[in-house]
């Protein structure tokens, strides 16, 4: 029997294309894994092993009568509970759709689907997307695979740890305010926040949709491009997708990023954590060996980020949550947990008459300022790279009390969506074996050009190999 | 910063949540905190700022208006808690 545990994306569709495994043994070896580590972990709320191995059959079947496969054909990969998968229940995390049970696929679920991958199960979040650890989850906190006594970041948390755990290849993932690039960073892998409009929302139950950015977690940069490959693009069924051509992401990036401007915004380093500084210090050295220049850059508005975000986002909510009324799908309002109501109460409150203007409208001026900071910056460089959290992943009931100081870890990611760009988080090394992630931050639609600065970056610093002990 | 208070029992009524006293009390206090953290939005001058309406500025993405296939009515009811003759049912509104 192979050692099928640890695989890149790249790496398995290698050994799958040389009919070395089969799909359905790559498949049933992710699913058993996954399955014993659940116990530990909590990373999956539901698994999908019929509709695994069935694809996986499907597949073998295809690859026998030698037809053109995708890469990700007979890839196992989990979605994130936010995405509508017929006929596998879809909870949100949430009590309210506990037993709600989609009639249609994602839009991104079904080109996933429809390019062989093989889907494990639906992983744990916090309910609706709503929270920065996972302990909003109204069903069990998932654990931090490095470390069980502390959270892997959110919402996106059962995903990023299930592709940090082995448990599947990739996942996808939703971020609104960090949602993907916190737990990436958390849980040392790639997470990609793409440009709003890149990739479809159709059939991802809505958070703040002027801000909800679809993506997806991988070990490797490599992977993450040859992922958005299948996942980008214009869809009749979202109108807020870009009708701009795709690029091929995995083109072009074994580029050398020689002569590439980053800016390093100083709002982002001022009384930053020392160790955190350090990593970061040590990884743009290597870029800079690489040739890429480092300059210095500002963005005034950074400090206003969080504010604004909380007007907007929670306006949002409850506006989308006003949908759930135990009528249709789901069970009726009292089951919402507790951040759930309080945001619906803070955004009906801020969308509530004679209270409109002072907050949404002031906030949605704002947002045009932040963005403007970027466009302003990305004139002098090509790209940006921040630390992903001012934080290590923190212990479980640290920061539960206090939802303000919960919302303040999204510091560092809040503003990205705000002003709709693309960023990527790369695993910059370790702080007392706890894993620290960079954010690299493009214009809007230069994933590209971000995939090839973290692939380069990657490749000499391989932090990926650093496996939890689990 | 100055202070912010939510009415909260006319704010959960508009929301259609039904809130305990200690839910109400606990709410009450902690949008109370986040709300004075985001009254420091007031410094920023923002007269003649255009606000966001589409973030990379699309604008009018309009589609023919044909029918086309959809759910089928089955699909539909699938997930609704009480159902009667292919409707779903709910409790009346009004008083005879």
């Amino acid at each position: 029997m192979k050692k099928l545990k640890g695989l890149t994306i790249k790496e398995a569709s290698k050994l799958l294309e040389a009919k070395e495994i089969s799909a359905k043994e790559l498949v049933a070896d992710y699913i058993s894994r996954a399955k014993k580590l659940n116990k530990n972990l909590n990373s999956f709320l539901t698994f999908a092993e019929n509709e695994a191995i069935d694809q996986a059959e499907r597949i073998d079947k295809l690859r026998r009568d030698n037809q053109k496969l995708s890469p990700l054909a007979g890839i196992p990969f989990a979605a994130k509970d936010i995405f509508s998968t017929k006929g596998i229940k879809t909870t949100a995390g949430s009590k309210v759709l506990e037993s709600y049970i989609p009639v249609y696929d994602a839009t991104v679920v079904g080109k996933l689907f429809e390019a062989g991958a093989c889907i494990v199960g639906k992983t744990n979040q916090d309910a609706w997307a709503h929270g920065s650890s996972g302990e909003n989850s109204d069903f069990r906190p998932t654990k931090n695979p490095y470390d069980t006594s502390r959270v892997p970041g959110g919402s996106s948390s059962g995903s990023a740890v299930a592709t940090a755990a082995d448990q599947v290849i990739f996942a996808t993932g939703t971020d609104t305010g960090g949602s993907i690039r916190l737990p990436a960073a958390f849980c040392n892998v790639v997470g990609l926040k793409p440009t709003y409009g890149r990739v479809s929302r159709y059939g991802i139950i809505a958070m703040a949709s002027s801000l909800d950015s679809i993506g997806h977690f991988t070990k490797t940069v490599f992977d993450n491009a040859l992922v958005l490959n299948t996942t980008a693009g214009l869809d009749e069924m979202d109108a807020t997708t870009s009708p701009l051509k795709i690029d091929n992401y995995t083109d072009e990036i074994r580029k050398s990023p020689s002569g590439l401007k980053v800016g390093l915004p100083k709002e982002y380093f001022e009384g930053l954590n020392k160790e955190i500084k350090q990593n970061i210090t040590k990884a743009l050295n290597v870029l800079e060996r690489q040739g890429v220049i480092i300059e210095n850059v500002s963005l005034p508005h950074t400090k206003y980020g969080v504010a604004t975000y909380y007007i907007i986002q929670p306006s949002e909510v409850s506006s989308n949550l006003a949908r759930y009324d135990g009528i249709r799908f789901g069970y009726d309002r009292d089951n919402f947990g507790a951040e759930a109501k309080r945001r619906i109460i803070l955004g009906t409150y801020t969308l509530s008459s004679g209270y409109y203007d002072a907050y949404y409208l002031k906030a949605m001026k704002i947002r045009r300022l932040i963005r403007q900071d970027f466009i302003k910056a990305f004139k002098k460089v090509d790209v940006i790279i921040t630390p992903t959290s001012a934080s290590l992943p923190f212990k479980f009931e640290e920061k539960t009390d206090d939802p303000l100081t919960m919302y303040l870890s999204d510091i560092y990611t809040t503003n990205i969506n705000l002003a709709g760009i693309p960023s990527l988080n790369v695993p910059c090394g370790f702080i007392d074996n706890l894993p620290t992630g960079m954010q690299i931050i493009g214009p809007d639609f230069s994933e590209k050009l971000l995939y090839r600065v973290g692939h380069s970056y990657e490749q000499e610093s391989r932090w990926f190999e650093r496996r939890p002990n689990l | 910063m100055s202070k912010v208070k939510i009415d909260i029992n006319h704010v959960s009524k508009l929301a259609n949540l039904n809130l305990t006293k200690e839910e109400k009390e606990k709410f009450e206090k902690q949008l109370s905190s986040v709300l004075t953290y985001i009254s420091q939005l007031n410094e920023i001058e923002t007269e003649g700022v255009e606000p966001i309406g589409h973030i990379t500025g699309m604008v009018n993405v309009l589609r023919e208006d044909e029918p086309r296939p959809s759910l089928s009515q089955e699909d539909s009811l699938l997930n609704a808690s009480k159902k009667q003759n292919g409707f779903f049912q709910v409790d009346s509104i009004f008083e005879e």
